[in-house]
């Protein structure tokens, strides 16, 4: 493990979250993809201002446990409650009013090619807000960039980003609607162990400026480690148990212990 | 490709063109980005296409002794059928396989996802802006078309026997009605909107990653020229009623 990473202390980012306001629940998720059952029977909560991890093998269904929960997928059966609204009986207005309250940050970025950073980020406010005033859009995009780190990168176009600053720019994105929930899909996938610290320590700072509550997709065991209050294991379509991550580090679960060995 | 589902795609496309809020700034874009793309290659082809129908009609005619007849016969074939079918398969060629391949990257690569997830309304802005755009840009660029045809033609006569401008263009005026220039500019709007229509269908629903991206295009390109001739043929029958 890099010195980066391991220097990386959050534990007094883990302000002992107690919070007994919840502001996401699933019960009992279930989804299918033809004859395959991806998820079969996902409970998780999330209180507000919790990180809670969500760790589990490649094809373990955590894409689409909160594909499912901003309505991006429906849902076969189950019950899902964001901030208070019932994600499977929206309306496509009450479904957008939602998604701006939730920000999700993409494996892969998600970063729209066609427009530099600068546009990328004032995207959300001219289509949502309808905030077209230059003055105030410039101010905006250039606090989100800095708060991830990147405010030189405005003019530039997403080829011309590695992979670790289109991930920040990513979550930037998504930070400059001010979202009460942030969802973080493989935030460290692809990135050297250098990169997915300073992404993981991104995630903390976040949750400490903007007061979120995440959820955090991921088969990295430092990622998980660095980032969350809680985590869930999924495993066979199941979450299988919620514990802290030392709770579960010491597990002899023989479908858990392996995630700790490597 | 599934009837309802296309079915349930146009009924989107005139759900959310035809109520607020609306994406005038998007279809202005796209309106240029659809003219701008096409203009030189219309023009050229349609140039083209009016020299190389003088050219080949005129010994025809002659051999009738019916030369006089080449202004009439050019202008009604451009007008009626060359100038919105030369149009209707560049823009099928040239916008369709830009708009299938331009959406279906962005499917593959989450972009429209990220849209939806953010509450942007993708669907509005990517799709509906610019079939609206196609739909509208399209007869603009036919009637273009059709004159850049008639002076392509009206050059080659010229070169020949030395017609004078305005008694050629007297005689395309004289042989061309009202119902022939509605009807071709009907049948434009037509083309564009399946074009438009077509091409997003694809794009916007496309699948199996980067192979899906170039299946689009091709799709987009490949449909949108079939319909092209359907709604030819169907345009057609249908302004023979009234003739």
């Amino acid at each position: 493990m890099s010195n980066a990473t391991s220097n990386i202390d959050n534990s007094h980012d883990r302000t002992d979250i107690e919070s007994t306001e919840i502001v996401a629940h699933v019960v009992n998720l279930k989804k299918s993809f033809g004859d395959i059952q991806v998820l079969k029977g996902i409970s998780l909560t999330l209180h507000k201002g919790e990180n809670l991890a969500i760790l589990g093998r490649s094809g373990s269904g955590k894409s689409v446990t909160i594909k499912c929960m901003v309505g991006l997928m429906s849902a076969d059966e189950g019950e899902i409650e964001v901030l208070g609204y019932n994600i499977r009986s929206l309306s496509s207005e009450k479904l957008n009013e939602l998604r701006q309250q939730v920000g999700f940050s993409f494996q892969s970025s998600a970063l729209y090619d066609s427009m530099t950073v600068q546009e990328n980020l004032e995207f959300p406010l001219k289509r949502n807000l309808k905030l077209f005033d230059k003055k105030k859009l410039n101010y905006l995009v250039k606090t989100a960039l800095q708060d991830v780190g990147l405010d030189g990168a405005a003019t530039k176009k997403p080829a011309e980003l590695s992979g670790g600053m289109k991930k920040r720019i990513g979550i930037a994105r998504t930070l400059i609607l001010k979202p009460k929930i942030m969802l973080y899909d493989e935030p460290t996938a692809g990135l050297d162990p250098i990169t997915s610290a300073e992404i993981n320590e991104l995630i903390l700072n976040v949750r400490k400026k903007y007061n979120t509550s995440s959820i955090i997709i991921t088969h990295d065991i430092s990622c998980a480690r660095q980032t969350a209050d809680k985590v869930i294991a999924l495993i066979d379509g199941h979450s299988k148990v919620e514990a802290t991550f030392d709770e579960l580090k010491i597990t002899k679960d023989p479908e858990l212990a392996p995630f700790f060995k490597y | 490709m599934k009837c309802e589902n296309i079915y349930r795609f146009i009924q989107n496309i005139f759900r959310q063109a035809l109520s607020p809020p609306f994406e005038w700034r998007e279809i202005l874009k796209q309106c240029y980005a659809v003219g701008n793309r096409s203009f030189f290659l219309v023009s050229f082809t349609a140039f083209l296409a009016g020299v190389v129908f003088t050219r080949q009609s005129r010994p025809s005619l002659s051999s009738f002794g019916a030369e006089s007849w080449l202004p009439s016969l050019v202008s009604q074939a451009v007008i009626r059928s060359l100038g919105p079918l030369i149009t209707g398969l560049i823009c099928a060629g040239k916008l369709g396989s830009n708009i299938g391949a331009e959406l279906a990257s962005m499917k593959v690569t989450e972009q429209i996802d990220a849209m939806e997830v953010s509450g942007t309304r993708p669907f509005s802005y990517l799709v509906v802006s610019r079939v609206v755009a196609t739909t509208l840009m399209m007869p603009i660029l036919v009637v273009f078309a059709d004159i850049v045809a008639l002076l392509g033609s009206y050059l080659t006569v010229h070169s020949i026997n030395n017609t004078g401008f305005e008694l050629y263009f007297n005689d395309v005026s004289a042989n061309i009605t009202y119902l022939d220039i509605f009807s071709s500019i009907i049948k434009a709007t037509f083309f564009g909107f399946a074009v438009g229509l077509i091409s997003c269908y694809v794009g916007y629903n496309s699948q199996d990653g980067t192979t899906g991206v170039g299946k689009a295009a091709n799709t987009a390109v490949v449909i949108s020229m079939s319909f092209i001739f359907i709604i030819d043929l169907l345009s057609l029958q249908f302004t023979n009623l009234f003739r």
